[in-house]
C-alpha cells in the first residue's frame, strides 16, 4: 500500500531543482528585458528624460536589485551551458551531477567578484 | 522474443494512417530546441560583455547617462552587438516562455490568449528596440535648439 510515489532518479533531486531554478531565472530575465528595452528607448524622447530616469535608478535599492538580476543571469547562463553539455557531450548525462556542482562553484566565484565590485561602486561614494 | 514497436512519434517514420498530427508543423520543435542551445552559447558572450562594459569598467553604473549611450552607439560595433543581443535574447526568451505557457496553461483558450499576448509584446518591443538603435540621434534638435541635456560635444545647430 504505497502512500506516495517511490523515489525516482529525477524527482526531488539535483536535476529537478536545477531545472526549477533555470525556469524561474529565465522568466525573471525575460520580464527584466521587456522593461529594459522600454527604459533604453527613452534616449529617443530626450537626453534629459533618459538621464533623469537612469539617474533615479541609481539608489541602494536598485543596486541590490541589479545584483539579484545578475545573480539570476549568471545561474541561468552557467546552468544553460551545463544543459547544452548534457545534450551534446557523450558523457554529459553521466556527469550531470558533477557538472551542477561545477556550475554552483563557478557561480559563487563569479557572482562574488561581481557583487563586490558593483556594490562598492554603486553604494560607495565616488 | 517480440520486436519492440517503433515509437509512435516522429511523423516521418510512421505510416500515414497512424500519424497523430497533420505534419504541417514540420520539424519546428526540433529547430526550436536547437536554437535554444545555439543562441544560449552566443548570448553568454553578448550579455557578459554588455554587463562587463556597462557595470564593471571605470565608474561602473555611475557613468551611465545619455552621453554614455551616445558614445557606444557612435560605433557600429556596439550597435551591432546590441542589435544581436536584442534579437537573440528575445527569440530565446519568447520561445522559452512559450514552452512554459504550454506546460502550465491547460485550457486551450487560456494557452492561446497567453501566447498571443506574449508574441504581441515581443514584436512590439523588438521593433521598438531595433528602431531605437538605428534612429538614435546623439545631438537631437528641437525647434532649432539643441535639446537640454545634450552631450557637450554637440555643435550648435
Ligand atoms: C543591470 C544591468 C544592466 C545595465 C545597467 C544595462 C545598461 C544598458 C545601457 C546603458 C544600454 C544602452 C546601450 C548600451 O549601453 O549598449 C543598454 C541597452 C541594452 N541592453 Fe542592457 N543593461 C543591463 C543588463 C542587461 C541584460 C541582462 C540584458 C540581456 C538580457 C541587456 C540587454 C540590452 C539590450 C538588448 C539593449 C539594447 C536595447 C535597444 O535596442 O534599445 N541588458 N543596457
Ligand atoms: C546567458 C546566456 C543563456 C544561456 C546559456 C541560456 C541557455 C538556455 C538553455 C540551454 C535553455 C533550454 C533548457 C531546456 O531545454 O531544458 C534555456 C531555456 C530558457 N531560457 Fe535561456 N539562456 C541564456 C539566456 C537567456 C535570456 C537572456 C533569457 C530571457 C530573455 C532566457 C530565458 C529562458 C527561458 C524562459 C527558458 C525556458 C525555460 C524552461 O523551459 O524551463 N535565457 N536557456
Amino acid at each position: 500500500m504505497p502512500t506516495k510515489p517511490a523515489g525516482t532518479l529525477y524527482r526531488g533531486r539535483e536535476g529537478m531543482w536545477s531545472w526549477v531554478g533555470h525556469r524561474i531565472t529565465g522568466v525573471v530575465i525575460f520580464f527584466f528585458l521587456l522593461v529594459h528595452v522600454l527604459d533604453t528607448s527613452l534616449v529617443r524622447v530626450s537626453p534629459e528624460v533618459y538621464t533623469s530616469v537612469i539617474g533615479a535608478y541609481k539608489n541602494p535599492l536598485m543596486a541590490i536589485g541589479e545584483t539579484g538580476l545578475v545573480a539570476a543571469i549568471l545561474f541561468h547562463a552557467f546552468n544553460g551551458l551545463r544543459v547544452i553539455a548534457i545534450d551534446f557531450w557523450k558523457k554529459g548525462a553521466k556527469y550531470q551531477r558533477q557538472m551542477l556542482w561545477a556550475v554552483l562553484i563557478i557561480w559563487v566565484v563569479v557572482f562574488g567578484a561581481f557583487a563586490i565590485r558593483h556594490l562598492s561602486l554603486a553604494l560607495g561614494g565616488h | 522474443m517480440s520486436t519492440i514497436q517503433a515509437p509512435r512519434s516522429g511523423n516521418s517514420r510512421i505510416a500515414l494512417q497512424y500519424r497523430r498530427t497533420s505534419g504541417s508543423k514540420g520539424n519546428f520543435e526540433m529547430l526550436a530546441w536547437l536554437f535554444m542551445r545555439l543562441s544560449g552559447v552566443v548570448l553568454v558572450v553578448l550579455i557578459f560583455g554588455h554587463l562587463f562594459v556597462n557595470l564593471m569598467v571605470g565608474q561602473g553604473i555611475h557613468a551611465i547617462d545619455f552621453g554614455f549611450v551616445a558614445g557606444k552607439w557612435a560605433d557600429p560595433f556596439w550597435q551591432f552587438w546590441d542589435l544581436a543581443m536584442l534579437w537573440l535574447a528575445f527569440l530565446h526568451g519568447t520561445n522559452g516562455v512559450r514552452t512554459i505557457i504550454n506546460d502550465y496553461a491547460e485550457k486551450t483558450a487560456t494557452r492561446r490568449a497567453l501566447k498571443t499576448l506574449l508574441y504581441a509584446a515581443t514584436v512590439v518591443v523588438v521593433i521598438l528596440g531595433t528602431l531605437v538603435i538605428f534612429t538614435f540621434d546623439p545631438c537631437p534638435v528641437l525647434n532649432g535648439q539643441l535639446m537640454d541635456g545634450s552631450p557637450s560635444f554637440c555643435p550648435a545647430p
